[in-house]
């Protein structure tokens, strides 16, 4: 009797919470846990969810997949505050194979360069030589190399297999330890 | 008996844990370096917004934001001679920094830092 008891209140509870979670995908800002009710201009700033809501949808991070929205056109960022810079595309790719058994990390320079221009990364964050960035996880989830922006404000390090995403048997590198492999764009 | 104890821990953390855990949008920072010491409530930066208006190098490059929380000496007078934040929020782009409540809009106690990234609930937390 006490177990049915106990499973009729629990289970309403469980599908309320999930009912709750979904709809509400954006968190509204007084309801965040940051943002003070009582702060008048909470109902001035912009809700989470009337933005992104109609961005290319994403499973992580804030829900938007940033990367498509800005290819498709659905969002347009200024490159600089008066007059656009002309940023030059980089069609390069870079394999990193020291990964196993992981699949190999392949790195894109066209989604990063649609964001940002070279010196953000380079040379503070990464230096532009192969080989030279000793970044593993461990670095990366402490916030340094990728971890700068992966895991902060880009999709975050949970999401492994957006960047490990070669395996080894479908691309012609062999997997020597630590070698980094320039090339065309796949 | 001893179900009922477990119903009762399972309903416990079915309505309370959710409720101790802050559910800010990715990304947020919250800058609390001075705000309160100086009496004004933290301030919580929305990178989600901005970035649908600005690429990354806009702030982190042309306007000499670093990129790690609580890193930058953002002070209202910088703000006002039209360093930082005040390269926008000048009363032409953005609003202007009389709008106190508008940044200064977070929960007494915050502690400076980005939200519902690796530094958080992310598995960076060890």
């Amino acid at each position: 009797m006490r177990q049915l008891f106990t499973t009729i209140l629990i289970l309403p509870a469980f599908l309320l919470l999930l009912a709750a979670l979904a709809a509400d995908r954006w968190v509204s800002l007084q309801d965040d846990g940051l943002h003070d009710p009582a702060n008048p201009a909470i109902k001035i700033l912009q809700q989470p969810a009337e933005a992104l809501s109609v961005l290319q949808p994403d499973g992580a991070g804030n829900g938007v997949n940033w990367v498509t929205a800005l290819q498709l056109g659905e969002i347009d960022p200024r490159s600089s505050i008066e007059n656009e810079i002309q940023q030059e595309m980089l069609e390069l790719d870079v394999i990193m194979t020291d990964t196993l058994p992981l699949p190999y990390v392949i790195f894109s320079h066209r989604p990063h360069v649609e964001w940002m221009t070279c010196d953000l990364c380079h040379e503070s964050v990464f230096v532009s030589k192969i080989g030279e960035n000793p970044m593993n996880m461990g670095n990366i989830l402490n916030g340094e190399y990728c971890g700068v922006c992966h895991g902060a404000v880009s999709f975050p390090l949970t999401e492994c297999n957006r960047c490990h995403s070669v395996k080894p048997e479908n691309i012609n590198i062999a997997p020597s330890s630590g070698a980094i492999v320039e090339r065309d764009p796949l | 008996m001893k179900k009922s104890i477990k119903g009762g821990v399972c309903l416990a953390i079915i309505f309370f844990v959710p409720a101790g855990f802050s559910l800010a949008e990715y990304a947020d920072v919250i800058m609390n370096n001075r705000a309160e010491r100086e009496g004004v409530s933290p301030v919580i930066y929305p990178h989600w917004f901005h970035r649908i208006r600005y690429q990354c190098s806009v702030c982190h490059v042309q306007l000499d934001i670093e990129m790690k929380a609580g890193k930058n000496d953002i002070t209202m007078e910088s703000i006002i001679s039209g360093q930082y934040c005040g390269a926008c929020h000048n009363g032409e782009i953005a609003w202007s920094p009389e709008n106190c409540d508008l940044c200064h809009s977070g929960k007494p106690g915050l502690e400076t830092g980005v939200k519902g990234g690796h530094s958080t609930l992310g598995p960076g937390i060890f």
